[in-house]
């Protein structure tokens, strides 16, 4: 097997997968069977098995390195010497997270020392960021109704529906950019939360994993960082 | 004209739950309240689809392919590593 091209589903070890299920509630805590062929291949040579990984992985990498240096140019150097960090450190992936948590788990110690190098005050830990005075509304409070008034916290007018917004202004680069500028400007556990599960589709237990944080916590950032995107765009949809 | 129940939810307590509901964290009741509230008023069902249209627009970001010239740096990182 080590000589030919990787076979992602090929018999899978039923003790591997039985121990996932039931080692913990959350799915992602453990390497699947699939995950420790994959490290085999690799650790074999098989370079079929390490194109699979950067076509899977690479560009999601890259898009989470961008949230703590600050240019493409740094970002993919970073990702670059994950991928070395990776290949290097096969040899003591133990199982006890999946790959991709590995992975992306060496890709972010890599990307913070190296913003830390270039200057920028990365925090390791999100933790601060869930002081609930620094919290601000998802929707700013002069939109509502004041408690002394008929109906109070209450639209004032309703906010207005985009449907009526044509598909090229929805999808344009200007719209992107906007995105991007709002994403920029949210603290950096926001970012990574946002990136994860909006931009990157991650589910909420493998961001969990990644980043540490609990579900409830994981909510209140991604609520946090969801709310400032979408005010964003209001702002630059009501702009005529 | 009916009266406002001070037990109801609010738009201004909606807003703060709609990632809550669309995570399925709410509890049952409050997910309910939070459901009639949202069926009876058109401003928050505009505001949840406004975060929903959001999240369709963070996911193209995505969509960025890799530059071909990467890939070859990366596989000679790994015949590197596969020659040490």
């Amino acid at each position: 097997m080590n000589e030919g091209t990787f076979q992602p589903e090929h018999t899978p070890d039923i003790s591997v997968v039985q121990q996932n299920r039931a080692g913990s509630h959350q799915a992602d805590s453990l390497a699947s069977a699939e995950d420790l062929r994959m490290v085999e291949a690799l650790r074999s040579g098989d370079e079929s098995a390490f194109v699979l990984l950067i076509d899977q992985y690479h560009a999601s990498m890259l898009r989470l390195a961008m949230v703590f240096v600050p240019s493409q140019a740094v970002a993919e150097e970073v990702v670059q010497e994950a991928w070395m960090g990776v290949l290097q450190g096969l040899d003591r992936f133990e199982g006890r997270s999946s790959l991709k948590t590995w992975i992306f788990r060496i890709l972010t110690n890599r990307a913070k020392t190296r913003a830390q190098r270039e200057g920028r005050s990365v925090p390791f830990s999100s933790l601060p960021e869930f002081n609930s005075e620094l919290a601000e509304p998802a929707v700013e409070p002069e939109r509502f109704r004041g408690p002394d008034q008929q109906w109070p916290g209450h639209w004032i007018s309703f906010p207005r529906s985009w449907d009526e917004i044509p598909e090229e202004r929805i999808l344009s680069q200007e719209t992107l950019t906007r995105i991007h500028e709002a994403i920029d400007g949210l603290p950096y556990g926001q970012r990574e939360v946002i990136t994860l599960r909006d931009i990157e589709g991650w589910p909420s237990d493998e961001t969990c994993n990644l980043l540490g944080v609990s579900e409830a916590n994981q909510r209140v950032l991604l609520h946090r960082a969801r709310s400032r995107v979408r005010r964003a765009l209001e702002k630059y949809f009501e702009e005529e | 004209m009916t009266n406002i129940n001070q037990d109801e939810l609010n738009c201004q307590e909606v807003v703060e739950l709609v990632t809550d509901y669309l995570e399925q964290a709410l509890l049952p009741e409050l997910q309910a309240e939070f459901e009639k509230h949202v069926a009876e008023c058109p401003g928050c069902d505009t505001y949840i689809e406004q975060v929903q249209q959001t999240i369709t627009m963070l996911r193209k970001l995505a969509e960025q392919p890799m530059f071909p010239e990467t890939k070859q740096e990366l596989l000679e990182i790994f015949y590197n590593w596969n020659q040490g």
